[in-house]
């Protein structure tokens, strides 16, 4: 009878996907041992992505809404930190709910707006991404928020689980985001099986069935922008801890938008793995390319000591990519095996 | 050409009336009024010195030039394609370092450079269009597109960076000096940047209106499906279409450069004023463009006079997302 029931619930994809994250998040926690130390820094920013490009998938790739300004999160969560942390002392951790909240707050505020008055595919995108430059803006002209310069996070003596802050090269700067991210996942994993999620995609494919089947759409619409503004500021929160500095350009620059997008397209929109994938492909890219160009081989040496190559390359692979494989990396090869 | 028609071209016309090139007419009329009736008002209670308000007026007018010549290819691609073209502004940095080359190693004059610059934008447009946004045409592709000028975008930029270096490049003006327009300053290149956006919006609305290609554009932009069923070639006229918003970035780059240092970046900040202008002035419409670009300088120049610094630019993101939300056929579009 229990042995049943048991295969009854591994049988469930909730409970297969969530093993799945188990067993990947503890195999993860083994990186630090196994990388060499100055590879951590990619590890890092390879995590970074992974959790904005998941927090930008609820929104976008589960809930239709096309966000390109993902900025604005992402910067919330770098700003809330550090202006808490540096002008009250409060800790990152409380920083980085805070972050979330308002976050969460400004994603529901402006997409009430831009659904209320109807807003979709193109305009929709065009509106985040002026607000993610508005935020921008202003910002770069409040005193309070140190206009152009930012701020610099005090550096501590000893390491400290309250602060947030380690010593170079610590191991918990590899675990904090992992942490993070299979949070984030287990979320998404939560939501996609619950009926809030199911409403989410429902509204997604067909907002006038859904809503002639009686679901509130605008709710559950916001329901999705705030989980995924939520886990992009967790995201900023971390990134200002990890480079104890963060500046209007770095929190809410375009280029942010555009890093939430591409692991998330890359991978596969619309799938739990897919931007883990994405990320695991674009994440290391600059670092391979940066190897390729300190030595070259002779096709390329003319490119010896340039930058530009890491971009470039993922510019080209997401054409390829959308153009030929819509569903992305992950989602298609889970297509092909479902088969 | 206009009284041969030929039997399908006669459907056409009569199939979409007289939609697309949207006139304005009294909407645009009341909206320069506005425009001139805030200046003078800033004029009489601004209280600041009405010499430095001219000299952000004429500032203002000629940034607003620029704007306007980046804009009006992109009310094609965005207006009457459809498309989210995000690698606009980066197509603005490939002719600007096209006619940069021009100049420094062959040591041709910046103008002459642009008019070899503007054939070789279109067949780069074109071939854009062809080879790679005619696959995503359909609708609800719009993700899709948006997807593959970024990714253009950030190819192209990225491919300058390798070729040419981050370090700002400019060239030497070869006309220098500077005009004084009701006692305020206005450089010459600037000048006549201004005078070749409004030759280039007289030109392309010409196109648009007088030629048979402006016909067919016009024909597909009101319903591509009934062009296409009436024997246009919808996917050649894409392309051209296209290639016309991209020559017309070319155009801009050249008159530009004078004036303007390049980095690989350069153009990226023109890209999301570009889209703010162009639905403004209400998609397709090449007046619309010229009007909401000279608005947008006018806003920053006389507004910083009271808004110093980025502060401006904050007030033209709040009006374009007010626009949005509430006028999406743009301020100087009809009322349809």
């Amino acid at each position: 009878m229990t042995g049943l029931s048991w295969r009854s619930v591994l049988r469930s994809p909730g409970a297969r996907q969530f093993a799945v994250l188990i067993v990947g998040t503890a195999l993860l926690a083994c990186l630090p041992y196994v990388l060499p130390v100055e590879r951590h820094a990619v590890a890092v920013r390879t995590l970074t992505f992974a959790i904005i490009a998941v927090g930008w998938n609820i929104m976008s790739g589960y809930g239709g809404m096309f966000s390109f300004g993902h900025a604005a999160f992402f910067g919330i969560g770098a700003y809330a930190d550090a202006y808490l942390l540096v002008s009250h002392g409060i800790s990152p951790w409380i920083g980085m709910l805070v972050g979330g909240g308002v976050a969460a707050g400004f994603g529901v505020a402006t997409a009430y707006l831009l659904l209320r008055y109807r807003l979709a595919g193109a305009y929709f995108a065009l509106a985040t991404f002026a607000f993610a430059q508005m935020l921008l803006l202003l910002v770069s002209n409040l005193d309070i928020l140190n206009k152009t310069l930012g701020f610099n996070i005090p550096i501590l003596r000893d390491s400290s689980w309250a602060m947030m802050q380690f010593e170079q090269n610590s191991n918990n700067y590899i675990w904090i985001p992992l942490g993070l991210l299979a949070l984030a996942l287990a979320v998404n994993i939560l939501l996609v099986h619950s009926r809030t999620g199911q409403y989410i995609m429902a509204i997604r494919d067909d907002e006038t069935a859904a809503e002639s089947l009686g679901v509130p759409v605008m709710r559950y619409r916001l329901v999705a922008v705030a989980i995924s503004s939520a886990i992009t500021a967790a995201a900023g929160a971390f990134y200002t801890q990890y480079y104890l500095y963060v500046d209007p350009n770095t929190a809410f620059g375009a280029t942010v938008s555009v890093q939430a997008i591409v692991p998330a397209v890359i991978g596969g929109i619309g799938t739990i793995w897919g931007p883990v994938v994405g990320a695991a492909v674009v994440g290391p890219l600059s670092e391979v390319t940066a190897t390729i160009l300190r030595d070259p081989p002779p096709a390329l040496s003319f490119l010896e000591g340039k930058s530009g190559l890491d971009v470039a390359t993922y510019g080209i692979l997401l054409i390829i990519i959308v153009l030929f494989l819509s569903r992305g990396i992950y989602g298609s090869l889970a297509e092909r095996f479902r088969r | 050409m206009a009284d041969k028609q030929s039997p399908t071209q006669a459907a056409v016309r009569a199939r979409i009336g007289s939609v697309p090139v949207p006139s304005g007419g009294l909407l645009t009329t009341a909206s320069a009024l506005a425009v001139l009736v805030v200046l003078a008002i800033v004029y009489a209670v601004g209280g600041q010195s009405p010499q430095l308000v001219t000299q952000a007026i004429i500032t203002g007018i000629l940034l607003g030039g620029v704007y306007a010549l980046v804009s009006v290819g992109l009310t094609l691609i965005f207006g009457v394609l459809g498309i989210v073209n995000f690698a606009h502004g980066t197509l603005l940095t490939v002719a600007m370092y096209l006619a940069y080359v021009l100049v420094t190693s062959a040591g041709i004059n910046v103008y002459l450079a642009t008019a070899i610059v503007v054939p070789v934008l279109f067949a780069l447009g074109y071939g854009i269009q062809a080879l790679l946004l005619n696959r995503l045409m359909r609708p609800g592709h719009t993700a899709g597109q948006l997807l593959v000028t970024l990714g253009l975008s950030l190819l192209l930029a990225n491919v300058l960076l390798l070729i040419f270096g981050g370090f700002e490049k400019t060239i030497e003006p070869p006309v220098s000096g500077n005009l004084r327009i009701a006692g305020a300053i206005a450089p010459a290149p600037r000048v006549i940047a201004f005078a070749g956006a409004i030759l280039i919006a007289i030109a392309l609305t010409l196109v648009l209106r007088r030629t048979r290609l402006g016909l067919t554009i016009r024909a597909v932009a009101a319903h591509a499906q009934g062009a296409q069923i009436v024997g246009v070639d919808v996917r050649r006229v894409f392309a051209l279409t296209f290639g016309l918003g991209t020559a017309a970035v070319g155009a801009a780059g050249g008159l530009i450069l004078p004036f303007l240092a390049i980095t690989p970046s350069t153009g990226e900040q023109f890209t999301i004023l570009a889209f703010v202008i162009v639905v403004l002035g209400g998609l397709g419409s090449v007046r619309g463009a010229i009007l909401g670009g000279l608005v947008v300088g006018l806003v920053q120049t006389v507004g910083g006079l009271y808004l110093p610094g980025t502060r401006a630019l904050l007030l033209v993101f709040a009006v374009f997302v007010l626009v949005l939300l509430f006028r999406p056929q743009g301020l100087f579009g009809g009322s349809s």
